[in-house]
C-alpha cells in the first residue's frame, strides 16, 4: 500500500465522472429531523439493535487511482469481520458488513457515508485513506452523529468527536524518525516529497524539530503525485550532498524515485533514504535498488509480539490475501476490534454512548504491533515508534524502537519547539 | 556546471519518451480524426508486458531487449483490437471518439488492477544500464541514454517505414486527402488499422523504457497522456518532425523549470509555455500543405 493522505489525482478524477451517483432522499429525511438533538443519546437513531445482526459499513476505493492500496484496507476488514463473527460477535451480534466504493472520488465518499448512515443505517464506517477522504467524510458523520474509524497515518492537526484515528500522527511517525536521524548522527538532510497536504505539513515539522536537533536542511523537493519521473530532483539532490533523505514521497511516485536514486548512483550504504510510505506492500515493486534504505511506521511484519503471528497467520490464509501484512492494513485491523472494545464497554452501540466510554480512556486492543490505548479526548491511540531496513526479502528488519509506546499528540501541544502561531496556520491551511 | 548540463542531458531523455507516447498519437489524430484517451493504457500494456517476458527469461541482461519487439506487437495488437472493435464506428468525430476512449481507458485500467498486483509489479533493469556516463562533470545516468537511443532508432525506422515503403506511402496519402487516396484505390480502412496497430506498438515500446523509470501499476498510463497530447498540439497534428521538435522541447522546458524551480511548479510553467505557444501558432509547429478543399 502506498500510503497516506490527500491525493489530488487530477487525471483520475476525470474516470470519476458517472460513478457519482446521487444518495436517495428516503431515510435522509429521517436523519434530517434529528440533526438538532442529534448529539443527545436520546435522539432517534434508524440503526436497528433488535436483531442478532449489527450493520457495519466499508467505505474503500476499490476503483480509480487509490484502489492500489485501499483494495488491501477492505480486504483485511472483511477478514477482521468474519474472525469477529466466527468468535460471537460484537455484544452477541453479528457483523452484516456493507462495502461500499468510494472510487478515489472525494464527493463520492460524502455521498456514500451519507447512504450508509441514512440509508443503510449502519452503525459504524471504516475506511478511508487519503486525508481528502477524511475531510470528505467529516462533516457528514458530524452532520448525522455517525462514527468514522480512519486506519492511515496522517499529518495530524485534527481531532473529531465521531472520528477514530487507529494510524500514526505526526508525533508517532515523524518524529521518532527524526529521533532516528538524530542517533544516528545526521548533520545534512534533504527532503523529497510528493506536493500535497501530508509532505508539506510534515516537513514544516521536520524543520522545526531539524533546527532544534541540530540538523540541517539542505534542500527541498516536490513532485506532483501523478509524475513518476525523479530524475531532475535526484541531480539536485546529488549537487547537494546531504547524508539522509526524509521521504515522504507517496504513492508510484515511489517507484521513480528509488529508481532515479539508485541510477544516480546513490546507494543506501552511503546516502540512506527513511521513507513514511513505503512499507512491505510497496517495497516488492522497487525491485532490489530500495534495498538498505529505511521506513518508520509503528507496525512491521516482522515485529515479534505475541499477537503478530496469528495475525499474519490469518491474513495469509485469506483469499484475496497479498501475502504480506503492513501497517495501515494492522491499523485498519484495529479499528475493527477496538470499535468491539468500545461497544462492549459501553454496553450498548449507541454513538454517544461509545463516545463516554472511550472517555475513561481505558479502552485497550491486544494489537499485533502491541497492546495499544485509546485516547479518549483525541480518538488516537497509544503506538510503538519502529524504524525498519528493508531487507533483500522486501521485509524489515528493526533497526530502531521507541523505549515506550508513544502517546498520540495530534497538535504536538507537549514540544516546546513547536510554535502555536505555527500550529493554527497549519491547522487553517488544512482546512 | 550541473545546473546547465543535467536539465538539458535529464530533458532530452523525458523528450524521448514523451515523444514515443506521443507519435502514436499524432499517427491516429492527424489520420483518422481519433482522440484516444486509452493511448497511455497502451503505454502500461508495453510495461506490463516487459513485466511478464521478465517472468520468462530471468535475465534482465536479455530480458528487456526481447521485451521490445514484444511490446510493440502486443500493445499493436490491443491497439488493432480497439480500432476494430470501436474506433472504426467513430472516424471523424473526435468528440466522440474521446469520450469512448476515456470509458475504454477506465476499463483497462480497472483491469490490470484486478490481474496483477494493486501495488504494480517489478521490472528488472538490465545490468548493462547500470552506472552512469561522466558528461562535463555531471554523472548521467545510462538508462537515459537508453531512453534518447530506443526514440531514435523507433523515430528513424518509422520514418523510413513511412517513406519508403507502399504502406508507407498510403499512409501519407491518407493523411493528406481521404477521399483521393480512395479513388485512386488505396483501402483506407487497411492503412487505418495498419496506423492504429502502429501507434499502438510504439505507446508499447515507451511503457517499457518508462518500467525502467517509474511504477509499472494499473495507473502509469494517466502521467503521460496529457504531456503526450500537448506534444501533438504543439508540433502539428500528424507531423513526424513537428512531434519530434515539440516533444523534446517540452522534455528540455519541463527539466530546466524542475531544476531551477519544483516539480510542481515545472509542470505549471510548461503547460502555461506551451499554451501562449499555441495562442500565437494555433496549427502547431508544422502544418501540412494539402490542396484539399476541407
Amino acid at each position: 500500500m502506498s500510503t497516506t493522505s490527500k491525493r489530488l489525482r487530477t487525471l483520475t478524477a476525470m474516470g470519476a465522472v458517472g460513478t457519482t451517483v446521487l444518495v436517495l432522499a428516503g431515510c435522509g429525511a429521517r436523519a434530517g429531523d434529528e440533526t438538532a438533538g442529534s448529539r443527545t443519546s436520546a435522539a432517534p437513531s434508524c440503526v436497528d439493535t433488535s436483531g442478532d445482526t449489527i450493520k457495519l459499513g466499508f467505505l474503500n476505493s476499490l476503483t480509480g487511482g487509490m484502489a492500489i492500496s485501499e483494495k488491501t484496507v477492505s480486504n483485511v476488514l472483511h477478514m477482521g469481520a468474519d474472525e469477529i463473527n466466527a468468535a460471537g460477535g460484537i455484544l452477541g451480534k453479528k457483523i452484516a458488513y456493507v462495502q461500499e466504493d468510494g472510487a478515489t472520488d472525494w464527493p463520492t465518499f460524502a455521498e456514500k457515508t451519507e447512504k450508509l448512515l441514512t440509508q443503510d443505517c449502519v452503525a459504524a464506517i471504516f475506511g478511508g485513506w487519503t486525508s481528502s477522504s477524511r475531510k470528505a467524510v467529516k462533516p457528514v458523520v458530524e452532520k448525522h452523529n455517525g462514527l468514522f474509524f480512519y486506519p492511515v497515518q496522517y499529518e495530524g492537526l485534527e481531532s473529531s468527536p465521531n472520528i477514530y484515528y487507529t494510524g500514526a500522527t505526526t508525533n508517532q511517525q515523524i518524529i521518532p524518525a527524526m529521533d532516528f536521524l538524530a542517533s544516528r548522527g545526521v548533520k545534512k538532510l534533504f527532503l523529497a516529497g510528493s506536493d500535497y497536504v501530508f509532505p508539506r505539513t510534515a516537513n514544516a515539522i521536520i524543520k522545526l524539530y531539524a533546527a532544534k536537533l541540530g540538523i540541517e536542511i539542505v534542500g527541498e523537493e516536490y513532485v506532483p503525485l501523478d509524475k513518476d519521473d525523479w530524475t531532475s530532483q535526484v541531480a539536485k539532490i546529488v549537487a547537494a550532498k546531504p547524508d539522509f533523505i526524509f521521504n515522504t514521497i507517496n504513492g508510484s511516485s515511489n517507484v521513480g524515485f528509488i529508481k532515479a536514486y539508485y541510477d544516480a548512483g546513490l546507494t543506501a550504504g552511503t546516502t540512506p533514504i527513511i521513507s513514511v510510505s513505503i512499507a512491505e506492500e510497496e517495497a516488492p515493486a522497487m525491485g532490489h535498488e530500495v534495498t538498505g534504505h529505511y521506513a518508520s511506521w509503528n507496525y512491521f511484519q516482522s515485529l515479534k509480539t505475541d499477537t503478530n503471528p496469528k495475525f499474519i497467520e490469518s491474513w495469509k490464509a485469506y483469499p484475496n490475501s497479498s501475502g504480506v501484512t503492513s501497517d495501515p492494513m494492522e491499523a485498519a485491523y484495529i479499528s475493527l476490534y477496538l470499535y468491539k472494545a468500545l461497544v462492549e464497554a459501553a454496553g450498548s452501540f449507541d454513538v454517544d454512548a461509545v463516545n463516554a466510554a472511550a472517555k475513561k480512556n481505558t479502552i485497550t486492543f491486544d494489537a499485533p504491533e502491541g497492546k495499544v490505548t485509546l485516547d479518549g479526548d483525541n480518538h488516537h491511540i497509544s503506538k510503538p515508534g519502529h524504524i525498519g531496513q528493508i531487507n533483500s526479502n522486501n521485509q524489515f528488519d528493526i533497526a530502531w524502537a521507541s523505549d515506550k509506546f508513544i502517546e498520540p499528540d495530534p497538535y504536538l501541544e507537549s514540544y516546546d519547539w513547536f510554535p502555536a502561531d505555527i500550529r493554527k496556520q497549519l491547522v487553517d491551511a488544512a482546512g | 556546471m550541473d545546473a546547465l548540463i543535467a536539465p538539458l542531458l535529464n530533458g532530452s531523455a523525458q523528450g524521448a519518451l514523451l515523444l514515443l507516447a506521443a507519435l502514436g498519437l499524432s499517427l491516429t489524430f492527424g489520420q483518422m480524426g481519433v482522440i484516444n484517451m486509452a493511448h497511455g493504457e497502451f503505454l502500461m500494456i508495453g510495461a506490463f508486458t516487459a513485466y511478464l517476458v521478465q517472468q520468462v527469461i530471468a535475465s534482465s541482461d536479455l530480458s528487456i531487449p526481447v521485451a521490445l519487439p514484444v511490446a510493440l506487437v502486443v500493445a499493436g495488437l490491443f491497439g488493432l483490437l480497439l480500432e476494430v472493435t470501436v474506433i472504426q464506428w467513430m472516424y471523424r468525430r473526435p468528440l466522440d471518439t474521446l469520450l469512448v476512449t476515456v470509458g475504454v481507458s477506465l476499463i483497462l485500467r480497472q483491469a490490470a488492477l484486478q490481474i496483477f498486483p494493486s501495488q504494480g509489479v517489478p521490472v528488472e533493469k538490465p545490468g548493462w544500464l547500470d552506472g552512469q556516463l561522466n558528461i562535463l562533470g555531471y554523472e548521467w545516468p545510462l538508462r537515459q541514454l537508453f531512453s534518447i537511443l530506443l526514440a531514435a532508432v523507433c523515430v528513424a525506422a518509422l520514418a523510413a517505414w513511412l517513406k519508403y515503403t507502399s504502406f508507407g506511402r498510403r499512409i501519407r496519402a491518407t493523411v493528406h486527402n481521404r477521399d483521393l487516396a480512395e479513388t485512386s484505390g488505396i483501402s483506407t480502412r487497411t492503412v487505418d488499422r495498419l496506423t492504429f496497430f502502429a501507434g499502438s506498438g510504439l505507446a508499447g515500446v515507451a511503457g517499457v523504457a518508462a518500467s525502467l523509470i517509474g511504477g509499472t501499476n494499473s495507473q502509469m498510463g494517466v502521467q503521460y497522456i496529457i504531456a503526450a497530447f500537448l506534444v501533438v498540439a504543439a508540433g502539428g497534428i500528424g507531423q513526424l518532425k513537428g512531434t519530434i521538435i515539440a516533444a523534446w522541447a517540452v522534455g528540455v522546458t519541463l527539466s530546466y523549470f524542475a531544476y531551477w524551480t519544483t516539480g510542481s511548479l515545472a509542470q505549471v510553467l510548461a503547460f502555461i509555455l506551451v499554451i501562449v505557444f499555441l495562442q500565437l501558432r494555433p496549427q502547431g509547429l508544422v502544418t501540412v500543405r494539402t490542396r484539399s478543399l476541407v
